[in-house]
């Protein structure tokens, strides 16, 4: 039996600045406290990848790098479209952190009535929620007609990003979108792919290979970056890429493969593919808030 | 009573949409077009020739096109995408469920060549599911118009109104036969011939043919009440229960499997309603195939003759099925003869 304790949401959250490499650190780990508290809580979800990512979301929201007001989030600003919807947890997480919306709703991840649905549904009306996503292979076709509205008709210069997983490229209107992206030009558009090499039923490489993944990216019409996805300076010189395409008008999107382990930053999950659909038990999720950082008294015996 | 539309003539459904296209172009800045390579045949070409800039070329590419209609959608434009219905009702099922009607947004879709009248080109492109499947997903709209001009104005009411719209229209010539005062109204569906003695329910090319039916009908005596329903999502239930208990005998037609599409919609509501016989007029659980659109439809049963005949078994299974119900006169059993006895319908 798996004792429960005490889940506290620190009333932390953090702004939205230029920061040097090593402030993200702190930013990503309270992410991932988050992550591993709603799963617990909830008692289903995906642990591996939103774990995984949490330092591309780290520098992608609370690096100056995607533009929004957290008070407001209806405002122009903007966009970014979670193909990969299962990751929620670490979107969620994230937005919290910005202050989007209270903390505290963290602990409703997949519960009756929540807006924080167990793939992201626009329907909930969460701030910072773009669209409703969770099959797989859509939500990077939105992004590119987002992108496609404002670069070619709105022209009020907003961004826009999306993060795929790598399974998820298996899904073969993935490269549909892509080609539409360097046939509008859309330099305008940034595609993350999160590439753990996990996916539910193994390794990517041995499911179904998507590799090589940087030649497939740059046929497709990309300016493509490869970076250690847990590496602040790298993800933050290739998002500095990105903007920088775009404000010279490259003509060209940008794909950012961002390396990552599977359950980074909690030792028994990391790059384990078992652990990309399911929760920590209350036992496993007191191991992991201690490597993150926060320390859960044991239980006491009875 | 005799048949209370005049035929104007022969045109292409389809040739209704690319014009309504047009017009809604004129009308609102914010409605864009997504090609999807047969811009010619489904007649979005129209748009693309006047609005150069607010058309966009996707390629074969109709899980995606359905798809970005969602992002532009969600970036405040009126997107239409159209292909043939097989494509971009069935191939982007998954994208139309969670993209566009879970999302609640703003996309309309242009479905062409649907039914067998499509002809040559043969079974993978003549789409008789997709009603079927339409008509299950929560928030959307299904358009059924029955000439080129309903196809015209209802073309033009999807893009006025708010959320997912799917329009149904085809490829061959068909009778066209409303006027601009005939009523055409999102959600209602439009008694085109007073009658009492059974109700032709049609969508699309059936409903001339059902009209032709009543025709014939009337030679024996009998009226038939036919409705016209170009929305088959909204459902409009009233009109159905009231055909139900005041002809007490139903046909329904569609260019459709007979399975789940119109004649489902309408056995639902009955069922539940009003419970009276009903026939079903459609492809009967089978392909199309390759043949002149005429051809076709005398070889899939699409013609009046199919629903006259179907009219005379429904009314026989209501008098001989409901004890006490009124006796309307005395029905004449279906025979193949009838059909050589009493002539041809006027056109």
């Amino acid at each position: 039996m798996s004792a429960e304790f005490p889940i506290v949401f620190e009333s932390v959250t953090f702004d939205n600045r230029r920061r040097r490499p090593e402030e993200f650190a702190s930013i990503a780990q309270m992410i991932r406290r988050d992550i591993i508290k709603s799963l617990v809580v909830a008692g289903s979800g995906h642990s591996g990848g939103p774990l995984g990512s949490a330092d591309i979301f780290a520098v992608l929201y609370f690096g100056g790098y995607m533009r929004y007001n957290p008070q407001n989030w209806w405002t122009p600003r903007d966009r970014f479209v979670l193909s990969a919807g299962h990751m929620c947890p670490v979107l969620y997480a994230t937005l919290a952190n910005t202050g989007a919306f209270p903390k505290e709703e963290l602990r409703t991840l997949r519960k009756y009535n929540s807006r924080l649905q167990g793939h992201p549904g626009r329907d909930m009306g969460l701030p910072g929620i773009e669209t409703s996503t969770g099959s797989l292979g859509q939500g990077i076709s939105i992004a590119v007609g987002m992108a496609i509205a404002d670069k070619l008709l709105d022209r009020n210069g907003y961004r826009v990003f999306t993060l795929t997983g790598d399974g998820e490229l298996q899904e073969g209107s993935v490269w549909e979108a892509a080609m539409a992206a360097s046939n509008y030009k859309l330099d305008n558009f940034c595609w993350i792919i999160d590439n753990n090499d996990c996916q539910i039923d193994g390794r990517v490489h041995e499911v179904m290979s998507i590799y090589p993944l940087e030649e497939k990216c740059r046929a497709f019409g990309f300016d493509v970056l490869t970076v250690n996805g847990h590496d602040y300076g790298e993800l933050c010189a290739a998002f500095d890429h990105f903007i920088a395409n775009n404000e010279r008008g490259s003509g060209k999107p940008t794909a950012i493969i961002a390396k990552t382990l599977m359950g980074k930053g909690v030792s028994f999950m990391e790059d384990r593919y078992e652990w990309h659909g399911k929760p920590p038990t209350w036992d496993q999720a007191r191991v992991a808030l201690r490597e993150l950082g926060e320390d859960i008294p044991e239980p006491v015996a009875a | 009573m005799s048949n209370p539309f005049q035929l104007r003539g022969m045109k292409p459904t389809r040739q209704g949409f690319g014009e309504g296209l047009v017009v809604l172009g004129e009308r609102y800045d914010n409605v864009v077009v997504l090609g999807g390579d047969i811009t010619g045949s489904v007649m979005t070409s129209l748009f693309k020739e006047r609005f150069p800039d607010r058309f966009f070329s996707i390629g074969v590419a109709e899980q995606n096109a359905t798809t970005i209609a969602a992002g532009l959608a969600l970036s405040g434009k009126i997107p239409f995408f159209a292909s043939y219905g097989a494509f971009c009702a069935l191939r982007n099922a998954d994208q139309l469920r969670i993209s566009v009607c879970y999302n609640e947004v703003n996309v309309k879709i242009g479905g062409g060549h649907a039914g067998i009248s499509v002809g040559p080109d043969g079974a993978t492109h003549q789409v008789l599911e997709e009603i079927a499947y339409l008509r299950t997903l929560p928030h959307m709209t299904l358009l059924v118009p029955c000439d080129y001009l309903e196809t015209k104005k209802a073309t033009i009411a999807m893009g006025e109104m708010v959320g997912p719209a799917y329009i149904r229209f085809g490829r061959a010539a068909v009778p066209f036969f409303t006027a601009d005062d005939t009523p055409f109204e999102i959600g209602k569906a439009q008694v085109f011939r007073e009658g009492y003695d059974v109700a032709l329910i049609a969508c699309g090319a059936m409903v001339w043919e059902s009209l032709l039916a009543a025709e014939q009908l009337a030679k024996r005596g009998i009226n038939a009440r036919v409705i016209n329903v170009s929305t088959i999502k909204p459902f409009d239930v009233q009109t159905v229960v009231d055909a139900a208990r005041q002809c007490g005998a139903i046909v329904t037609a569609e260019e459709h499997q007979v399975h789940a599409g119109l004649g489902g919609a309408v056995a639902e509501v009955v069922a539940k309603n009003f419970p009276v016989p009903i026939e079903f007029v459609g492809v009967k659980d089978s392909f199309g195939g390759s043949g002149e659109p005429e051809e076709l439809m005398e070889k899939f049963g699409l013609t009046w003759k199919e629903i006259y005949a179907a009219a005379l078994v429904a009314m026989e299974r209501r008098d001989r099925g409901f004890i006490g119900y009124r006796a309307v006169k005395d029905v004449p059993r279906y025979h193949p003869e009838m059909l050589e006895a009493d002539g041809q319908p006027a056109r």
